[in-house]
């Protein structure tokens, strides 16, 4: 069982490393990177070349631990217990399975997806060390522990909005998408757009760097902002020339909204193409 | 086997631990990186290293333990072909350099001189590590490590097209931009936002109202009624004061980013505009400053004594300014600024002074030395430590 990359998503050679490290291994493998960069993708990505089915834990700010194991609803089993409901007297009609449940639980191994781990509270990693180490946790109403039946393959993102907890980053492999340079770029414009053409995707790939490459600007256009411009640019029928950035009139390059998303950037942006326009 | 390698990258400081190793060979056993240098350093960094900012650090250090494992390659030699942008390098010093060290550089003939310095050191060191692997200036022995720009901090001149089999990956040192150690500014900022967010989450909770619950469900006959407390939302008030022109202007970028922090952390934040130090007006909008002033006194009734003060300011001006009934440099103030501080000290109990210039200047400056007195010593820098240290006080 190796993965080798799809169809539609472009690997380098550590990535793949990576996730084939951490299947083998059987150890949850946290990615991080810049927005943008395919972090999500890549778990569908996998579960899709593997033919496994995929299990998504999107985390946010109230998300708790326990919320993923499973929950207990009490409140729920107190009325039915007023109202003389048959339902009642079994505990476990009260107990919904959180994801991490359904992935032990399944009869094949599953990819599990916990998206965006730095969410939560900075206590929510350490809630998790046993049950991604060991793949088992206690459910303490119907006294009975939930082992997974198959290991799954875990992928956890993060945006780096918290710092993770050495004892959980010790129990996951770790890699960082890097943004990727001009040749994995024109991979991946390619598997996204097979019918392009050549001349727009050269020049258009030219005009993303070059914004990406500007000082100063605050966020710097990713992967997803670069295929939306080229959908864009599709969509419109933008031609080659409009991009060609030799004309000094048009060095702003056309719906650069796509790519420039933040107030300050776009001022940014205008200030040093009329400041190169006058050099020129 | 790899026990010294282990060992080394240990004592290269970077935080590896026996666990990690354990699974490198576990990794090993299963034959996952085998017959390839570079699929080993990568199984290396995924089991080993655990953060972005640290890839450099293994970097270093996996190349300097497995020197001569693989022949060094001529593919280096293009690296300083592409020219240094003068903006990169003229916004990034800009960002690093204080007074004194502007002085000493315009004394050396102003900035295109040392450009040029530079782009001629950067010719020489091409010549002579031709084939190497080392990059210009590491140890501060040439003029510029000691302005600051260390040209490891940035890419100087590296070369995108490269070609890449020939290159060893790790001599390529990619992340040295994510090394947390190089990066100053933006990344302080996001720190010390991470510290706000740390403090501004205390006690917060979702609870059941238990006495509310069984008093409403006695009264529904038995039956049950459950109510629910809203969810406790972060009390802490801040009141900022912000110190604006003159000595501040270099300061304004992290400032502006610790502003921004702090409005999306705080929801009770009121925020206030002063020039050097506080008198008997400050205003809220810095452009209509003349126009739009609000009364000290008014602020001092306005905010009650559980807002948390958070003045941040350089306090560098004339010691006149803060002892001195009359010493404002902008108008005449009937009551010394040094009063009105008191005043504001007074109401608000809790209160810091954060200082985005350099801690050791601090005692060269006399105002500084006032202002720290008046403050009771509660003076902290603007660093990710300094304002864990505020936010301490603080609370």
């Amino acid at each position: 069982m190796k993965f080798t990359g799809s169809q539609k998503y472009i690997t380098t050679q550590d990535l793949m490393l990576a996730v084939n490290a951490a299947i083998s291994l059987q150890r949850p493998l946290l990615i991080k990177g810049e927005p943008g960069t395919g972090k999500t993708m890549l778990a569908e990505q996998v579960a899709a070349s593997l033919g496994k089915p995929l299990l998504q834990w999107h985390i946010k700010s109230t998300t708790k631990a326990q919320q993923g194991l499973y929950e207990y609803d009490a409140v729920s089993r107190l009325r039915d217990s007023q109202l003389g409901d048959e339902k009642v007297n079994d505990i476990r009609n009260y107990i919904h399975q959180g994801t991490l449940w359904q992935a032990f639980n399944a009869d094949k191994q599953v990819v599990l997806l916990i998206d965006e781990i730095d969410k939560a509270d900075i206590e929510f990693p350490n809630d998790l060390l046993r049950e991604l180490d060991r793949m088992e946790f206690y459910c303490y109403e119907t006294r009975e522990t939930i082992r997974a039946k198959h290991r799954p393959i875990i992928f956890i993102t993060s945006n780096n909005e918290k710092e993770l907890p050495d004892a959980f980053l010790r129990r996951c492999f770790f890699h960082y998408i890097r943004f990727p340079d001009h040749d994995t770029m024109q991979q991946i414009v390619d598997v996204h757009f097979p019918g392009l053409k050549k001349a727009l995707l050269k020049e258009a790939l030219q005009v993303f760097f070059d914004i990406r490459e500007m000082p100063g600007l605050k966020k710097k256009p990713s992967t997803s902002e670069l295929l939306d411009w080229i959908k864009l640019l599709v969509a419109e029928d933008i031609p080659v020339d409009a991009l060609k950035s030799g004309d000094a009139n048009k060095l702003i390059p056309p719906l650069y909204g796509a790519l420039i998303k933040n107030e300050q950037d776009v001022h940014l942006f205008e200030r040093l193409i009329f400041l190169s326009k006058r050099r020129g | 086997m790899l026990i010294d390698f282990f060992l080394s990258l240990k004592e290269s400081g970077l935080p590896v631990s026996v666990k990690e190793y354990l699974n490198l060979c576990e990794a090993m056993q299963k034959g996952l990186a085998y017959g390839s240098v570079d699929d080993f350093y990568y199984l290396c960094r995924t089991c080993l290293i655990k953060d972005e900012a640290n890839y450099d650090r293994f970097d270093r250090a996996f190349a300097h333990y497995f020197k001569g494992v693989e022949n060094l390659d001529a593919a280096l030699t293009k690296l300083f072909e592409k020219d240094i942008p003068d903006e990169w390098l003229k916004m990034l010093s800009e960002k690093t350099l204080s007074d004194e060290e502007k002085a000493q550089i315009e004394a050396m003939g102003g900035w295109d001189k040392l450009m040029e310095t530079l782009r001629q050191r950067l010719e020489e060191q091409k010549g002579r590590h031709q084939g190497g692997n080392k990059w210009i200036g590491t140890a501060g022995t040439s003029p510029f490590g000691a302005y600051g720009f260390n040209p490891e901090g940035i890419r100087v001149g590296q070369d995108k097209s490269r070609n890449k089999s020939a290159v060893k990956v790790w001599d390529q040192r990619e992340y040295r931009d994510y090394d947390s150690q190089v990066e100053l500014g933006i990344r302080n900022v996001q720190m010390a936002l991470r510290r706000l967010r740390k403090f501004a989450r205390s006690g917060a909770e979702e609870e059941l109202d238990l006495d509310h619950t069984i008093k409403a469900t006695a009264s529904n006959a038995g039956h049950l009624d459950i109510k629910m407390v809203p969810e406790r939302h972060n009390r802490v008030k801040v009141l900022l004061f912000l110190d604006v022109g003159g000595s501040m202007d270099e300061y304004i970028h992290r400032c502006e980013e610790l502003f921004s922090a702090a409005k999306t952390e705080f929801k009770h934040l009121e925020y206030f505009y002063f020039h050097n130090f506080f008198y008997e007006s400050v205003w809220r909008n810095n452009r209509l400053r003349h126009t739009e002033k609000f009364s000290t006194w008014d602020v001092l009734n306005k905010y009650g004594k559980d807002y948390k003060l958070i003045i941040v300011g350089d306090a560098t001006m004339s010691p006149y300014e803060i002892l001195q009934p009359g010493g404002s440099v902008e108008h005449w103030n009937e009551e010394a600024g040094s009063v009105w501080l008191q005043r504001l000290l007074a109401t608000y109990k809790n209160a810091a002074w954060i200082n985005p210039s350099q801690e050791a200047h601090w005692q060269w400056t006399q105002s500084v030395t006032i202002t720290r007195q008046l403050m009771g010593d509660r003076m902290y820098p603007m660093t990710v430590e300094g304002l864990d240290r505020a936010m301490k006080a603080l609370l």
